[in-house]
């Protein structure tokens, strides 16, 4: 019991560092972009776009060093927390932590990119008025929904990666993030964005569900109800 | 056992501006009693000359690797329970405040200023504003000063009376007067029909359940309750009536003046602290969140006989204190009550050696009064001032931001972490921390961070529908 009780808090704890990190990650990040565009010519308006997508790669490849950087710091209390326990074996282990640091991950970007718009939702206004997309609110919400499950399936992903050291699971995550995030460019042309996402999303979904040790008989078994 | 709350007595007098840093994070005493405990049943002879006042350092120096292991992992065991038991309270009382400033108008309307920040911030200048915000902080600030010091002073000269009247008037006004305000700006916003009578009723019935939970007995889930509705309270009446800058100095110089108070040997919350463990008392219940029922009676008041089986015995004894006075006529009893405790147990017991034990069994008792398996369970504190200088950073952040959710979010983030990062060290340092600065910190620097550089920055993302 005391170590479901270890197991909950440090699970708290960890989501809310892993939301933590990603804050500190995003607000380089935006520090990075601001001075840059304080630096140039605000009227500028293929500039400043071509400065926000530097900004976005930029933040991109911020998170997941921050993600790396979690990843050392959760290697150090979970070695602390083995040398601390009396048989050996930590209260909670890497996968399960990996897990949560991708939806802590997840569930904060998430966080970020939709909380404005549903306040702004509630309020009164059409959408689309001046000729954008209509489909607005509705794209944003698929939108923020793959990436939250991305980033989860990611974090098992780069976390198994940098646990046996293979270099491949890694690379093959940011490069994952950077086509998720330059595939948004162009919106609003949903087709170029949502679609890719959601076949990256379930690729991301079946590799990890491998690497966690499920395969294809245990789904099998699971969804046909089988003990 | 011992916390520190002994701020919150001073704003809720009345004096709404007054605000307490009373923020101490103590399980301290409850671990290093338990250590003592557990150390004491296992080398009972060990430790002769162990100081009266329980200084947890001197049985570090004495304890034998193996306890030190032992006593490490529970003490991070529990640090992570205590993380779960403070992170659902804190988060209520910044959830409540949230709420009411983004759907009662009223607290974030400007309706004057109080008298503790004379200066206006309404002026031509930047400079002229910043004078008057850091004027108003200085005023704020020594008020803080004066009364936190003015506390120490009574309770070191055993004015029990007039501290518990002070509170009592303080949480009267809180429960009664402000929570009617609370209510009648909530009824206003949402148009309801409301009359006199049903009013009258309502928080006649909320006080007066209130004093009697604060104040004396009650259900702990209900006690909590109480004391984060008050801390809400007071954190609106905050963001309310104060002026922006003010504000955010008053919450900087706060977090600086808690750090003093707490940690420097002169400090007027160290010594309040100390004072109450010389006591062998608990401080102040109406002001501290505790995660486990404390009794409100006074320790000393126990049956010796207790004492003595509880100090023989490894597992507590589960038997209710014999008295369960109330508050106000217990602790109006602590001075002399405390000498004849002594003169029996020296009577009794034989001096020094069984001193940590029990003290440790006696100090235990109460905590233990959950009928909970675990002997070694046990809560951890913090102080009121601490759930509404949160609420207040936050409040603020929701109510003048411009980035609106996401600086609410992160500041909200922030202070968790922060508080995670004081619990982490709680558990190192085993003694009474102050709980603001990290946070405060933590929170001050995201706020500006966000609504100036993240705010933009996601805007654009989002005009532009990039993710990232």
């Amino acid at each position: 019991p005391a170590r479901g009780l270890a197991q909950r808090g440090a699970s708290r704890c960890s989501l809310s560092c892993r939301a933590f990190f990603w804050l500190v990650s995003l607000l380089l990040s935006s520090l990075i972009w601001f001075i840059a565009v304080k630096a140039s010519d605000p009227h500028d308006k293929p500039l400043q776009k071509g400065l926000l997508i530097f900004g976005v790669m930029f933040s991109v490849l911020l998170q997941e060093a921050f993600r790396f950087l979690y990843y050392k710091l959760l290697r150090k209390a979970i070695e602390g927390l083995v040398a601390l326990s009396e048989d050996g074996c930590s209260p909670i282990s890497i996968q399960q932590m990996a897990y949560v640091a991708g939806v802590g991950f997840g569930l904060m970007s998430g966080a970020f990119s939709m909380i404005n718009l549903l306040a702004d939702a509630l309020g009164p206004g059409t959408v689309g008025i001046h000729g954008d997309s209509q489909l607005y609110f509705l794209t944003s919400a698929f939108m923020t929904m793959v990436l939250i499950f991305l980033h989860t399936f990611w974090g098992i992903l780069f976390f198994h990666g940098c646990e046996h050291r293979r270099w491949g699971e890694i690379t093959a995550v940011v490069v994952m993030h950077l086509a998720v995030s330059g595939s948004t460019f162009c919106n609003p042309l949903y087709v170029g964005s949502l679609v890719p996402s959601y076949l990256l999303m379930a690729a991301a979904a079946a590799w990890a569900y491998l690497l966690s040790g499920g395969s294809a008989q245990n789904l099998r078994r699971f969804l046909l109800c089988k003990s | 056992m011992t916390e520190l709350s002994a701020h919150l007595p001073q704003f809720q007098h009345g004096q709404l501006t007054e605000n307490f840093p009373d923020n101490h994070l103590s399980n301290t005493n409850d671990n290093s009693e338990r250590r003592r405990h557990d150390n004491s049943e296992r080398r009972r002879n060990d430790n002769p000359e162990s100081e009266t006042n329980g200084q947890p350092q001197s049985n570090i120096q004495q304890v034998v690797e193996q306890d030190e292991e032992e006593d490490e992992e529970l003490t991070l065991k529990y640090g992570a329970k205590h993380v779960i038991m403070l992170f659902v309270p804190v988060t209520l009382c910044m959830v409540v405040v949230v709420a009411t400033i983004k759907s009662v108008s009223f607290y974030t309307r400007k309706d004057g200023q109080l008298i503790y920040t004379p200066f206006t911030e309404e002026t031509e200048t930047v400079g002229q504003r910043a004078l008057n915000s850091i004027l108003n902080a200085a005023i704020m600030i020594s008020v803080i000063i004066v009364m936190t010091i003015l506390l120490v002073v009574l309770y070191k000269y055993r004015c029990y009376k007039v501290i518990h009247g002070w509170l009592i008037i303080s949480s009267l006004l809180l429960l009664f007067f402000f929570s009617f305000i609370y209510l009648g700006e909530v009824f206003k916003t949402y148009n309801v029909a409301m009359d006199y009578i049903t009013v009258a009723l309502i928080i006649w019935n909320f006080g007066v359940v209130g004093m009697i939970c604060i104040h004396w007995k009650g259900p702990l889930r209900l006690q909590q309750a109480y004391l984060i509705m008050i801390s809400a309270l007071m954190a609106l009446v905050f963001i309310k009536y104060l002026p922006e800058w003010t504000a955010w100095l008053i919450l900087a110089v706060i977090s600086v003046y808690d750090l003093v108070a707490v940690l420097c040997p002169k400090g007027p919350l160290r010594m309040l602290v100390e004072t109450a463990q010389e006591r062998n008392e608990t401080l102040f219940p109406a002001l501290i969140y505790s995660s486990i029922q404390v009794w409100l009676v006074n320790m000393a008041e126990e049956d010796p006989e207790a004492q003595r089986k509880a100090s023989k015995n490894s597992t507590y004894d589960k038997q209710a204190p014999a008295n369960h006075t109330r508050n106000e006529d217990g602790e109006a009893d602590d001075g002399g009550f405390s000498q004849e405790w002594q003169q029996q147990r020296d009577n009794r017991i034989g001096p020094i050696e069984s001193t940590p034990e029990s003290r440790a069994a006696v100090q235990a008792l109460p905590s233990n009064s959950q009928t909970s398996e675990d002997p070694e369970e046990r809560g951890v504190k913090l102080g009121l001032g601490d759930f509404i200088f949160y609420s207040v950073l936050v409040g603020k952040a929701s109510a003048t931001a411009s980035g609106d959710w996401n600086t609410t979010l992160a500041c909200f983030v922030a202070i968790l972490i922060g508080l995670c990062l004081t619990l982490l060290l709680l558990a190192i340092f085993k003694k009474a921390l102050p709980a603001l600065p990290i946070s405060i910190t933590f929170g001050l620097v995201f706020y500006f961070a966000t609504d100036n550089l993240v705010q933009p920055f996601m805007d654009q993302l989002a005009f532009h529908q990039f993710y990232i």
